[in-house]
């Protein structure tokens, strides 16, 4: 067994210490909400913070997180929206949406290093996570407004 | 298939010219009998509750809830969200006051969007010949009840559709009120969800269902003046978004079923053979592993976690039977370009003039294009969840074709097609990926082996990108002649896989018609040149294409543009003002003028900054746009795109935006990075980092405008796509001189 803490919850799962947590995450504890796309950190959907850092849950053992904290999107804020889930519906930027999770995950994070990040830091941060409906130039908008909301803190 | 003899005599009249979103109807052959009109068929009433009632194939009511069908397939361009909302239009309810549900497999759902496509007249032409045309295919889409989601039809089938299916629900509403009350249904109102009498006491609609079912619904019913309109037209937030946003949403790789096993593959990369032999022994004995099954091309692994079965069926040692079309990409272009030949010519489309004397005259252009093969591989691989058991099978996975997905499903487990039940699904993209059927013939084949148990399917995204079904390979040689400043020839010839013909066939409806989706991009041409020919060829054996955003203009378009890009610099004319003075359409000149206003268009800027511009119309949807690029040290960095569509209505506004935005950044991502070459048999590109299509910082800023001319409503999925990459490569040479003629652009100039 392997105690995981998702979202503040203790969890338990019975699987090899090899499994990438992204399939823990979905196959075992069913919070479907982090994606499968790639499988090889190439796109992003699967990101999720592991001790508040954003990281592609399919690079990451379930062993090495045994005990450390796991948020997945269902955790970032204690109550209402998170300012950048504000901002993704105010902008609307899903067309399909499988992606946006780890993009919101990964726009989290960027706003938590860089609170007033420029076209050019978000271009390099975000790089990491494809969207194949083609909506980074909304995501951009987002993440700018998500820092205005948050008052660059 | 009793009307199929009367319907064949219209395939003479349609199926040889059908410019259907590939729909070329021609010999169709659907494996079930012709359906009754649909018109007079209503799927809900099948399995209707108790005390509940439904008007019509779009709206149900219970005693609980208001249920609105979505008839199209949503794959993230909002169906779910706009068919909807253009019935709660109608029927007054509010967006929160209903639930959405896909539309099941039913003839009742024939795609009228698609009727446009299937008459041979060009999309601005009104005369009352085309106008027939359009309304002879119309009554044969009825008949053939064909239901899919597909040519960017979603719009124009639904727009007067939905709203018609609201007004007749609050109508009948309305006079099964009138009865209970005996207050004249003329003297009542609806509002929110409400009949409102006289003295204002509400009527919840769905206090009235039991009643309502008792009554005759009304037909008789006008459509309210747009100038009613609470929803369409106006900037709205699209149903979905916040379940997309707060992870809540529900794809189908995401449903969860008791006692179900997860399933993965391993499949031929030689497409469409089978597997010979293999050895599982490593495989049955790794972590999680139930089961390793022999499917027609390949193995499945049943466990108990996806992970672990996508990590046993990769260690599965196969032997595949060989590739029957060329191993290797070097021979696919050989056949294409030996193609070229009058036993390969699929159809002439057009001929004006005498384009042969006239290339003779003035001065010779000649140029090769080429577009290569490219996969779809939307973000969520492709998967599914299937139940077989003895009496039939049921299937959740997102697809564009449920009917097809019945038909493909049962012939895979030797059942009938009316034995398969399915259930559409939210999609994580698909852009034609999900008009196929590798997952859904692969589902049935597992859970047959299964029965009783639920399994999921889960491709790896490296398996997902060998099964890729692509975009056709095409190649374009064009000549043309100049003179006295004027263009007086063109000659395009495209020689390419036939993408809608080869999906038909797959779908058992084949056809001998040549493929209508090659004449998108070169018959479709609206400039006014005098002596103008356009010709498709179809090479023989090479791997199979299918429909790919956008279809045959996604190369076609290319071609056009580019060539009509060096006929006008070497006429040494203005690139736009040039496309302006030419263009015979009013409403087209207009789009021209409107994008080079968008963009403040003088001509040339120099400084290393060059701009393109492109005008392509697909299923019917005229699209201008201006690319900026500058020339910097680290290669070509893409500034800026403005965009002019023609649609006649903007529907959802901001949904529009996004659409035109995305299908601009596929058309550019794919034209300067990706491209699938086979190696052995199989695709090179196994993952994103082969095939990376555009990320976030090669995106440029993109500025769009809807225009409102266009006589009849039309869709704008795929129309952005096509005049992107021209455009692009119209403004790479403005700003260095470099004439890029063949996709992916990166093989020739680097990008920031």
């Amino acid at each position: 067994m392997i105690e995981l803490i998702v979202n503040g919850l203790k969890r338990q799962v019975d699987v090899v210490p090899d499994m990438p947590l992204l399939w823990v995450l979905r196959d075992e504890l069913d919070i479907t909400s982090a994606k499968y796309g790639c499988g090889i950190a190439q796109c992003g959907a699967c990101t999720v913070e592991v001790a508040g850092a954003a990281v592609r849950s399919c690079q990451v053992r379930v062993a090495d997180v045994a005990g450390k904290r796991i948020t997945t999107i269902e955790g970032i804020s204690e109550d209402a929206l998170h300012p950048v889930q504000q901002a993704w519906i105010e902008h609307q930027v899903p067309q399909c949406g499988y992606c946006q999770i780890g993009q919101m995950m990964q726009a989290v994070s960027l706003l938590k290093a860089i609170p007033k990040p420029t076209d050019d830091d978000i271009n390099k941060v975000m790089s990491g996570n494809l969207c194949r409906c083609g909506t980074y130039e909304r995501i951009r908008v987002a993440i700018h407004a998500a820092a205005d909301k948050m008052g660059g803190q | 298939m009793g009307q199929m003899s009367d319907l064949s005599r219209r395939e003479i009249l349609f199926g040889s010219a059908a410019m259907a979103g590939g729909v070329a109807f021609g010999s169709y052959a659907w494996a079930q009998p012709a359906p009754p009109v649909a018109a007079d068929i209503n799927p809900l009433a099948k399995e209707l509750a108790r005390n509940a009632v439904t008007f019509n194939p779009w709206v149900e009511i219970t005693p609980e809830k208001i249920i609105l069908i979505a008839q199209h397939a949503d794959k993230g361009q909002g169906v779910g969200s706009i068919q909807p909302l253009m019935i709660a239009e109608e029927l007054d309810l509010e967006r929160d006051q209903f639930e959405v549900r896909f539309a099941g497999p039913s003839p009742a759902y024939f795609n009228t969007g698609f009727a446009h496509e299937l008459a041979p007249f060009m999309a601005p032409d009104q005369s009352p010949a085309a106008e027939k045309a359009r309304a002879a295919a119309l009554q044969w889409l009825r008949k053939a009840g064909l239901q899919m989601t597909g040519g960017s039809s979603t719009i124009p089938d639904t727009y007067d559709k939905m709203r018609m299916a609201g007004a007749i629900a609050r109508e009948t509403l309305k006079a099964t009120a009138a009865k209970r009350t005996g207050i004249a249904a003329s003297k009542l109102r609806t509002e929110a969800g409400n009949v409102i009498l006289p003295d204002g006491t509400k009527i919840p609609y769905v206090a009235l269902s039991a009643d309502a079912a008792t009554v005759k619904p009304v037909t008789n019913v006008k459509l309210r003046d747009p100038s009613q309109w609470r929803f369409i037209g106006k900037p709205m937030e699209r149903l979905d978004i916040r379940s997309k946003v707060t992870g809540e949403m529900k794809f189908g790789i995401d449903r969860k079923m008791e006692g179900m096993v997860y399933a993965a593959v391993k499949l031929n990369p030689n497409k469409g053979q089978p597997i010979r032999s293999y050895d599982a022994s490593k495989a049955l004995a790794m972590p999680g592993v139930q089961k390793v099954l022999k499917i027609s091309n390949g193995i499945a692994v049943i466990a108990t976690n996806s992970w672990y079965a996508m990590q046993a069926a990769q260690s599965v040692d196969c032997m595949w039977a060989p590739s029957i079309y060329p191993a290797d990409q070097a021979d696919h272009w050989k056949i294409v370009g030996s193609s070229f030949t009058p036993e390969f010519l699929a159809k002439q489309w057009r001929n004006d003039g005498d384009v042969d004397a006239a290339l003779k005259d003035g001065t010779l252009l000649e140029a090769e294009y080429r577009a290569p093969y490219v996969a779809h591989q939307p973000l969520e691989p492709l998967s599914g969840l299937g139940l077989v058991t003895d009496k039939g099978m049921e299937i959740w996975v997102g697809h564009q074709s449920p009917q097809s997905v019945q038909h493909i499903a049962a012939k895979a487990i030797g059942m009938k097609d009316e034995q398969v039940t399915f259930h559409n699904e939210w999609m994580g993209g698909s852009f034609g990926h999900r008009l196929e059927f590798e997952n859904v013939r692969v589902l049935a084949e597992v859970a047959n082996q299964m029965r009783g148990t639920p399994v999921k399917l889960v491709f790896s995204r490296e398996e997902d990108f060998q099964q890729d079904i692509s975009r056709q390979i095409a190649m374009g040689r064009y000549r043309g002649s100049v003179k006295d400043g004027k263009i007086i020839a063109a000659d395009a010839q495209v020689c390419a896989t036939a993408p809608f013909k080869e999906l038909q066939a797959r779908m058992d409806m084949p056809t001998k018609d040549p493929d209508a989706q090659l004449a998108v991009g070169i018959w479709n041409v609206y400039y006014d040149i005098p002596n103008y020919r356009a010709a498709s060829f179809e090479p023989q054996g090479l791997a199979p294409s299918t429909t790919w955003r956008s279809v045959g203009a996604s190369a076609n378009g290319f071609f056009t543009e580019s060539f009509i890009d060096e006929l006008i610099h070497a006429a040494k004319l203005d690139p736009l003002q040039a496309r302006i003075d030419m263009c015979k359409i009013p409403i087209y000149r207009k789009l021209l003028e409107t994008v080079g206003k968008m963009a403040d268009w003088k001509g040339s800027l120099g400084n290393g900054k060059g701009r393109g511009v492109a005008f392509v119309e697909c299923f019917g949807t005229a699209v201008a746009e201006i690319v900026e690029v500058t020339m910097t040290d680290a290669g070509i960095k893409v500034d800026k795109v403005w965009v002019a569509a023609d649609v006649g209505k903007v529907v959802d506004p901001i949904n529009f935006e996004n659409q035109v935005q995305g299908g601009v950044v596929w058309g550019l991502g794919h034209a300067m990075n990706c491209e699938l070459t086979y190696a052995g048999g199989g695709v090179q590109q196994t993952n994103y980092h082969h095939h990376e299509a555009m990320r976030m910082y090669q995106c440029p800023v993109i500025e769009v405008r809807g225009l409102e001319n266009d006589y009849t409503v039309r869709g704008i999925g795929e129309p952005p796509v096509p005049p992107a990459a021209p455009a692009l490569a119209n403004a790479i040479f403005a700003a260095t001189g470099k004439r890029i003629r063949e996709m992916p652009f990166n093989k020739f100039i680097d990008f920031v």
